[in-house]
């Protein structure tokens, strides 16, 4: 952006410093995280938070980011699909991450990354969610070619094996 | 096959073949952030895109200036119409669409111009500079206007797309018993969540071009591509890039030409990148539609004659809708036997939204008049909506009203019996007796449980496969065996209705290997026609059948010629060639451990198809497929809200080749359905979309997901090359007026028209 004054800030995300150079004051973070960082884990689809493609996590907090300002978040913990996975292993699925691809909840997939952050933040608050529990939950990540069964499966798988896993 | 009790993962069969659901090769990739959509895509250099759109539905352009753009610091290029070097127009059946407007603009949201620059802001703001001064001229915005030609032509090929009678049998025959109604079904948008992207790589010298591109089919993007750059197919190459769905709305072109001129132009890569409000105007939708029906029927409910007449909105510009019309209007009888017909169909130009394909094509107009039709049909005979399908029923052999023979397993009956035998959703609880969140209208109290009331509906489908009307519709697949290992190669777009899988599948089950790769898709091999039209598993899963049959024959002839053993001997017994009439038995991957390398490419057509005549007759369709739908709603007729509870349905599916995939599309298409019959429509007025915009144009969530269930029907097909069916399209046709006639039920009102608004509940 030639005509305004670049910024330059720092966002911790997925546990790393990441320095941004040169940016425009009006990007949102999905932007930042996606065309400046490299982590397009998150998808843009609707721009209004209604989608939920975006979905990270800052301060534990779910969130769009493509209604966050990122040059507002410095300093804050931001997680995105990218950091859910075990540190150090990057092939390595997390336990929801697995159950989608078990499931069948992933067709197009370009939900995917916002519902598997979702379905994190709901496991990491409610362990053991009724189906109406995770309808609510997710009704703010559209998903239009499952039409959401399949992934209602994967959530129960994952919550069966964490229940098992406890036991 | 019910889904709650799925067992054909048979311990018999080794996983990953036919008939077993393994995991998609593209699902870690999904799930973990990596698989690179075409928005996700970035070059060394790259330059952002963006287009300026008409902000009129119909209007002269007088002049453009990008004077004031072009001095933007950070503007690379700015075009306009006069910049295209080849054909100025573009289109899937006739060109009729300008790459950009030049003297008039014919629809909100028609490309003007097109400019590049370092950062989508800096695009906006050149955008924003450029200056276009337009005559206004009075719009076209009725279809009928259009019909009755008391407008002037709103383009050079004038305002009617098509007008095509079927006349069927007795003309003039009558029934005991008429019903008519007159329907209307709104305009659906697909929504796919991957807006449309692109990432074009210009060759030095600006001889070629390399695109990047979530589409619907590679080689007719290039082929359309390649002519508004004035190049030669050969110097444009596509690959698919992640494409985050499609439903229809990726078939036309979109960005493909305007991302290579902008490339080609700067000399650098280019992308560009719709937002959401961007695609509401830059793809086309499913057709707005007024049917109009009249059934003729004995007393005891079998059908005379149907009488009909459709028009399609196809809005500014050709598309698909001459297509769409001929699968409406042909599919006016439904699954249902009748010898006489009387219909005319139109479709026209207006200055509307240009509309083409979108899952369903044409048939999910025609299913929501026709299933309501006989409805009617059913009280007025006094019989219940399950007896009079079932008295009329098309089975195979059955002839339709285009005097083609329905040659397809046509289990109707079948479909609509197994619907009717699975198990009905507990009643309605909410209020103190559960969670409101069951209730119509969800949390906020704004129902109590004791003013809901439920309904059922049935609504049944008959749905055509592949494409119609002499079109040669072929696909192209390359299968190469070395090393124990099979790498697939073929141009079919993976738009996430999981075909990578069902192809793993084809070539684990006849080579008898484990891993199977699957090379880029691209046009570096030969066409695998478009993902649409329910097609696919048919096609190139014909075509990958074919390929790795041919693999195998020679793959026998060389074991043959090693082990003096006819080739005709051998087969393939899981992983192993095995000698049927001696103790040979030697594994696939041994047999290719010595250098031998087979590798052949085929292509898979279907058969011909015939036009139709003046009065509507012809072998136009390929192959058929069915699918029956019960939905049971609450509903709250105070306030006019509705909660769809359960969806009930049996399709007929030839074979699963992989039960989970199905069930997924089958899901995916019920909730895409149910947008239909209560939620989704592009609201237009004056010409302009009004609501372009994921918080204004409702999708349905989680919330609004009815439960499932279902069963497969599986006859296999003897027409194809698997047994299989094309599943994608029949899950979303017949569940909208099961929805809606559920309704209907519940509150005694007429609903003639999707999607149900609260203010036709309410009577308002």
């Amino acid at each position: 952006m030639s005509d305004d004054a670049p910024l330059a800030y720092r966002l911790n995300v997925n546990g790393t410093n990441h320095d941004v150079a040169d940016a425009w004051l009006g990007e949102s973070l999905l932007y930042v995280l996606r065309e400046r960082l490299g982590l397009p884990g998150a998808k843009g689809a609707c721009e209004q938070g209604e989608c939920g493609s975006c979905s990270v996590l800052v301060d534990s907090t779910l969130v769009c980011s493509c209604l966050v300002l990122a040059a507002s978040v410095v300093d804050r913990d931001i997680v995105t699909v990218e950091g859910l996975g075990k540190p150090g292993s990057a092939a390595a699925l997390t336990d929801v991450q697995q159950a989608f691809v078990d499931a069948g909840g992933v067709q197009c997939g370009y939900c995917t990354p916002g519902l598997v952050v979702a379905v994190h933040d709901l496991l990491d608050h409610n362990a053991t969610p009724s189906t109406l529990e995770v309808r609510e939950a997710l009704s703010g990540n559209i998903c239009r070619c499952t039409g959401y069964g399949r992934i209602l499966a994967a959530v129960e798988q994952a919550v069966t094996q964490r229940t098992n896993a406890a036991r | 096959m019910s889904v709650a009790s799925d067992t054909r993962i048979a311990s018999a069969r080794r996983n990953g073949v036919i008939g077993t659901s393994p995991t998609r090769p593209d699902g870690v990739a999904k799930v973990n952030g990596t698989f690179a959509f075409s928005n996700d895509l970035h070059a060394d250099g790259m330059l952002w895109g963006a287009t300026l759109r008409s902000p009129h539905p119909y209007a002269r352009i007088v002049s453009i200036d990008v004077t004031k753009a072009w001095k933007i610091a950070g503007v690379e290029t700015v075009i306009i119409a006069d910049d295209v070097p080849g054909v100025l127009t573009y289109g899937l059946i006739s060109q009729d669409q300008p790459v950009f407007a030049s003297d008039v603009v014919r629809y909100v949201g028609e490309p003007v111009a097109a400019v590049a620059a370092d950062h989508p802001e800096t695009c906006r703001r050149a955008l924003a500079a450029i200056e276009v001064v337009y005559e206004i001229l009075d719009p076209l915005l009725d279809p009928e206007i259009a019909i009755a030609g008391t407008h002037d032509a709103i383009h050079p090929l004038g305002n009617i797309f098509r007008h095509q009678p079927i006349r069927c049998g007795d003309v003039d025959a009558t029934g005991d018993v008429t019903v008519e109604g007159t329907y209307e079904i709104g305009m659906q948008d697909q929504a796919f969540l991957g807006t449309e992207a692109a990432l074009a790589l210009p060759d030095p010298g600006g001889s070629g071009v390399e695109l990047y591109i979530a589409t619907q089919w590679l080689h007719e993007d290039r082929k359309q591509v390649a002519a508004c750059l004035g190049l030669p197919e050969s110097k444009v190459r596509l690959t698919l890039a992640g494409t985050g769905g499609a439903f229809g709305g990726r078939e036309d072109i979109s960005l493909q030409v305007h991302t290579c001129l902008l490339a080609l132009r700067t000399g650098r890569p280019v992308k560009m990148a719709y937002g959401r409000e961007e695609s509401f105007f830059g793809h086309v939708h499913r057709h707005p539609a007024t049917i109009w029906m009249r059934h003729h029927a004995r007393d005891d409910g079998v059908l005379v004659k149907i009488e009909a007449r459709f028009v399609l909105d196809g809005g500014a510009y050709a598309s698909t809708s001459s297509a769409v019309l001929l699968n409406a209007i042909t599919h006016t009888q439904g699954p249902y036997r009748c010898d006489n017909a009387v219909v005319d169909g139109w479709a026209v130009r207006t200055n509307n939204p240009p509309c083409g394909a979108m899952r369903g094509f044409g048939v999910v107009q025609a299913c929501f008049a026709h299933e309501s039709q006989m409805d009617l049909l059913a009280d007025a005979c006094g019989l219940d909506p399950v007896e009079i399908r079932l008295r009329n029923a098309m089975r195979t052999g059955d002839r339709l009203i285009t005097g083609q023979v329905v040659e397809s397993v046509a289990p109707v009956e079948r479909c609509i019996r197994e619907t009717a035998a699975l198990p009905m959703p507990a009643a309605p609880v909410g209020g103190d007796d559960g969670d409101p969140l069951h209730l119509p209208g969800g949390t906020g109290l704004t129902a109590d449980v004791g003013d809901v009331v439920r309904g059922v509906g049935w609504g049944v489908a008959i749905k055509n496969l592949m494409y119609s009307e002499g079109f040669d519709d072929y696909s192209t697949a390359r299968c190469r065996l070395a090393d124990g290992v099979a790498t697939l190669e073929f141009a079919t777009a993976e738009v996430g209705q999981g075909f990578v899988t069902i192809a793993q599948q084809i070539a684990r089950t006849l080579l008898g290997v484990d891993e199977v790769l699957l090379e880029p898709m691209s046009t570096n091999v030969g066409s695998a026609g478009s993902t649409s039209a329910s097609r696919q598993t048919w096609m190139s899963g014909g075509a990958v059948d074919a390929a790795c049959r041919r693999v195998r024959e020679l793959l026998f002839e060389h074991v043959g010629r090693q082990h003096g053993i006819d080739p005709l001997r051998l087969a393939i017994d899981g992983t192993d060639v095995v000698d049927t009439m001696g103790d040979l038995c030697l594994p696939v991957a041994a047999v290719t451990a010595d250098g031998l390398v087979i590798d052949e490419t085929v292509e898979y057509h279907h058969r011909p198809t015939a036009d139709l005549d003046e009065n509507g007759q012809g072998d136009c369709h390929t192959a058929f497929a069915f699918v029956a739908h019960r939905a049971v709603v609450d509903v709250d007729p105070v306030l006019g809200l509705v909660k769809v509870v359960q969806i009930a349905t049996a399709q007929d599916v030839g074979v699963a080749l992989n039960p989970l995939s199905v069930i997924g599309q089958i899901e995916g298409g019920i909730a895409q359905g149910l947008g239909l019959a209560v939620m989704e429509e592009i609201v237009i007025i004056d010409g302009r979309i009004r609501n372009p915009s994921f918080t204004d144009y409702l999708l349905p969530t989680f919330l609004d997901a009815p439960d499932v269930v279902a069963t497969l029907i599986e006859e296999p097909d003897p027409q194809a090359p698997l047994g299989a069916k094309g599943v994608g399209e029949p899950p979303c046709i017949s569940v909208t007026p099961a929805i809606v006639a559920a309704i209907r039920q519940a509150t005694g009102r007429a609903l003639a028209r999707v999607p149900v608004r609260p203010q036709d509940i309410c009577g308002l």
